[in-house]
């Protein structure tokens, strides 16, 4: 023990210094964003897509029934205000802005996590109001807490005024996974549908088979 | 929602529970079978558990699970991995309780245990410790990397580790109980100074959470919040409790550095007066 110690007794911290520099620009360094995506490059971070829900007709619906499809998944109620009806209408419009032959390659995946409000009727008039390429699904509360838990996000709920009307708070941002299921993009609010379309685009022409 | 359901993990680690379980058995183990005079008495074991006891409610209840959707709780959730279930374990002084099973390992093993005494003593260089124990603070609380953490389940593991560990490290190496003039732990006014310079930065840090007009934090807004929360609301009170704790923190730990320092004075003043020419004049 002592031999090893002994120098250690001596060690002068001034000489740790480059250490501890080099050491944090090294930390830094790896801040930076490889690829211009405009959303948030999440592959890696989180696990890949698998859900077991109910779609609009009272069916169940899995990641198989859009695989190979690049799947969007948001999170919201159909009683929402602004923010769940002002992303729909960004990703419908970044959609629509991606080259004809790719927007086939985008499946919008609406999961209401207000189950007590949302009946799978009320979802499918909400999200055909957003077009041709919106899936709705909702479950019980049990399952889209395994749902959300597994994608690191949660919703609740506030309580209910005179006429029962509550806030639910949820994630507000979209979670882009490709056709094989891997978890790539979280786009922010804030981004533009352009941005989007681009960011859509290229996860498009690179699953595309050459 | 039943007791249970607050009780139980939100996310269960089970090497979480494992560790927490082996430390408080192999501590129960040395009490039961080390010699009396050795024992630390009820108040330092009742410290001990409290502290780590502490450590677990916030790792593995459903407080986990609000300190990954409010970023208050968080920082809450890191105040006492950080410091005050660190502080309490330190305050408790569990010296004895390793000396008891140090004593049992083989010089085998005690080769193998070498490296991470090397380690320790690097880690524990005054200025290594400072820089880490901050370091990891602001590294953490790096929006970029904060978001990272906050997404995946690896990253977030990580951190509460590494904020706990790093918060053993340092609070037993301020709060060490052996006395700097027969050992070598770290003189008190080098204790002093490092527990006022780590307050400084946390405390521009938590001021300027608290006096940021945007979001800092735009992960717990992506990722939902537990209950609906004012996002400015959740930002002030988080950056409030990265600020005025630790910063009181310090200063608890000044205080009762400063007591022991003058304590020892003390005891060698008496000791001096009853002996005041034979000591100087021994061989």
């Amino acid at each position: 023990m002592m031999p090893l110690s002994q120098p250690l007794a001596r060690f002068r911290p001034v000489a740790l210094w480059p250490l501890v520099l080099s050491l944090s620009l090294t930390l830094t360094g790896c801040l930076g964003d490889q690829e211009n995506w405009h959303g948030k490059d999440i592959s890696g971070l989180m696990p890949e897509l698998e859900f077991t829900l109910t779609g609009t007709s009272g069916n169940l619906v899995t990641e198989t029934d859009s695989a190979g499809q690049i799947r969007l998944v948001y999170f919201g109620f159909t009683s929402c205000p602004d923010v769940c009806p002002a992303t729909l209408s960004s990703l419908g419009s970044a959609i629509k802005q991606m080259p004809d032959d790719l927007q086939d390659d985008v499946t919008t995946l609406f999961v209401s996590v207000d189950p007590d409000r949302d009946t799978p009727k009320r979802i499918a008039s909400y999200v055909n109001f957003f077009g041709q390429g919106v899936v709705g699904l909702t479950g019980e509360e049990a399952t889209l807490r395994e749902f959300t838990k597994r994608y690191r996000t949660t919703f609740g709920y506030d309580q209910p005024d005179t006429e029962g009307n509550y806030q639910v708070s949820h994630s507000a941002a979209v979670y882009v996974f490709d056709g094989d299921g891997d978890a790539r993009l979280l786009l922010r609010p804030g981004l533009t549908s352009e941005q989007i379309s681009a960011d859509l685009t290229a996860l498009a022409t690179e699953s595309a088979p050459t | 929602m039943s007791a249970a359901d607050y009780l139980l993990p939100y996310d269960f680690s089970p090497l979480t529970v494992l560790s927490f379980a082996a430390v408080l058995g192999l501590y129960g183990m040395a009490l039961l079978r080390m010699p009396a005079a050795d024992r630390p008495g009820p108040v330092r074991i009742t410290t001990f558990v409290l502290g780590v006891m502490l450590c677990y409610a916030v790792m593995q209840t459903r407080f986990d699970y609000y300190s990954q959707y409010m970023f208050f709780v968080h920082r809450g959730q890191h105040l006492i991995l950080h410091h005050l279930g660190p502080i309490l374990i330190a305050l408790s002084n569990p010296l004895p309780i390793a000396r008891y099973w140090y004593g049992f390992a083989g010089p085998g093993s005690r080769r193998l245990i070498a490296p991470l005494g090397w380690l320790y003593r690097l880690l524990q260089q005054p200025a290594i410790a400072a820089f880490l124990f901050v370091g990891l603070i602001f590294f953490w609380l790096w929006p970029p990397i904060h978001f990272d953490a906050m997404l995946s389940r690896q990253l977030y593991w990580l951190m509460n580790w590494s904020m706990l560990l790093d918060g053993l490290l340092f609070w037993w190496l301020i709060l060490d109980s052996r006395s700097p003039a027969v050992g070598n732990a770290l003189g008190y006014g080098k204790r002093i100074l490092l527990l006022a310079l780590v307050a400084i930065p946390q405390m521009i840090l938590g001021a300027w959470i608290v006096f940021s007009r945007g979001m800092v934090y735009d992960v717990y807004e992506v990722c939902g919040r537990a209950w609906p929360m004012p996002p400015e609301t959740d930002q002030l009170l988080g950056g409030l409790l990265t600020w005025i704790p630790p910063a009181m923190m310090s200063i608890v730990g000044i205080l009762i550095i400063l007591r022991r320092a003058m304590h020892e004075d003390d005891g060698r003043a008496r000791r001096q007066s009853r002996q005041p020419i034979t000591e100087g004049s021994a061989p």
